[in-house]
């Protein structure tokens, strides 16, 4: 399938019209709107089954070496995409050296939807990948904090303020959503095929329709982002949250020749540091760097990455993961 | 009835920084406080709204303590510290309350 093909089936898929529903309903000031509770009870399913079916699925194809290398270059991936990314931002945005770090953070760290999202679309296309990834995206979560945090001290100590690392350490790692996503995966991996048997019908039948209202949703937030915070990107920066997962992407790519990855688990990988968090690193750099601006890092992550990686991402990566492993 | 004057300290803050104001309270010489969840609003950043948010930045959450006058200060100033650097709103008034041996 040509890569054309595979971006416009990616784009009819109902997942990316519904998340395009949400962006036009908030563009046209529709009252549409799903309740806070709501939409964090649909991440918490999200991530249950996700990490669920990860583990089940290594409890099936068992550990090896190529898990802990995919681990480890997770954690490296992490840990220099912010740096990267704060270095482009000084130099071709007016950023300041604050809103940089909390920038370049949120793009160190993954997406979780991007993710399901693009498992989603490699199971469209036969797409089988290592279950183990899951693990790869809960720890890709937490290393970008702590870059941003130092990037952000480097730059400017003055603005960065006296933040207790050992205390943000402590709320990052234990995060709603990295405890979900790690226990679900710890549940899955002891349970194994037994345990996916028994509650297959609660997070397999319903998963992709879940996604559906949780992308409604995203939408949503997104495009009420855009509509508000839109004035706070500067074109260059709207550049960076289209170049910079492009960047990530290719850096990834490489990196993976060496993994011995399936294509479905290579594009995984792309995809996981193509993606730029929205849930768990805005909540951790209001603690962190409060003087950043989140009008910035929301939307640029929701309201540009997220639909940028949805629609065009994805098929990218799966494609370039066929070149690399295919 | 007999009533007696209180302070009321009211904090509108952004919700990642709730456990971190709650854990200061607790380790501080108040009696209690309520927490109270903030549906939107319109502040210094534009018009905000909680609905739909899956993280908790962007949302906003509002803290009330009851203090005796003569706390007030050992109250105010390290939450003050605390929240200074965050998106909110500290403001004190005077209330009346039935039970003084409460706060």
């Amino acid at each position: 399938m040509s890569i054309l093909d595979l971006a416009f089936q990616n784009i009819v898929s109902p997942m990316v019209l519904f998340f395009a529903l949400g962006v036009a309903a908030a563009l046209i000031r529709s009252d549409l709107s799903v309740p806070e509770a709501a939409a964090k009870l649909l991440a918490l399913y999200l991530m249950l089954a996700i990490g669920f079916k990860g583990g089940a699925e290594v409890a099936k194809s068992g550990v090896d070496a190529a898990m802990a290398l995919t681990i480890g270059a997770g954690i490296l991936l992490s840990f220099s995409i912010p740096v990267i990314g704060y270095a482009l931002l000084r130099l071709t945005t007016r950023l300041s050296g604050v809103d940089a770090a909390a920038v370049a953070g949120h793009y160190g760290s993954i997406s979780i939807v991007t993710f399901v999202a693009a498992t989603e679309a490699l199971k469209s296309l036969g797409l089988a990948y290592e279950g183990y990834l899951i693990a790869v995206a809960a720890v890709m979560e937490t290393p970008a904090i702590i870059a941003a945090l130092l990037l952000a001290r480097r730059g400017a100590p003055a603005e960065a303020g006296g933040e207790s690392t050992s205390a943000l350490l402590r709320e990052v790692a234990t995060n709603g959503s990295v405890v979900v996503l790690v226990g679900s995966f710890l549940i899955g991996w002891a349970t194994g095929a037994e345990g996916m048997a028994m509650i297959a019908p609660f997070i397999v039948d319903p998963f992709r329709g879940i996604l559906c209202l949780f992308l409604l949703d995203m939408g949503l937030v997104a495009g009420r982002g855009l509509r508000q915070g839109g004035r706070s990107l500067s074109p260059a920066l709207i550049g960076f949250g289209i170049y910079f997962p492009l960047l990530s992407a290719a850096l990834t790519g490489l990196m993976a020749l060496g993994l011995g990855l399936s294509v479905g688990g290579t594009a995984l990988l792309i995809t996981l540091a193509a993606s730029a968090s929205y849930i768990a690193v805005p909540a951790a750099m209001r603690l962190a760097l409060p003087e950043a601006n989140p009008a910035i890092y929301l939307t640029l992550s929701l309201g540009v990455t997220f639909p940028f990686n949805l629609t065009l991402g994805i098929p990218l990566y799966a494609a370039l993961a066929q070149r690399i492993a295919g | 009835m007999e009533m007696h004057p209180k302070k009321r300290i009211d904090i509108v803050l952004e919700a990642p920084v709730l456990k971190r104001l709650t854990d200061l309270l607790d380790r501080l010489d108040v009696t209690g406080y309520t927490v109270l969840p903030v549906l939107g609003g319109k502040g210094h950043h534009g018009v905000w709204s909680r609905e739909g948010l899956p993280s908790s930045a962007g949302a906003m959450v509002s803290v009330t303590v009851i203090a005796a006058e003569e706390n007030l200060d050992a109250v105010l100033e390290p939450v003050f510290a605390l929240v200074k650097r965050h998106i909110g709103i500290v403001t004190v008034s005077d209330v009346a309350v039935l039970r003084s041996d409460r706060f």
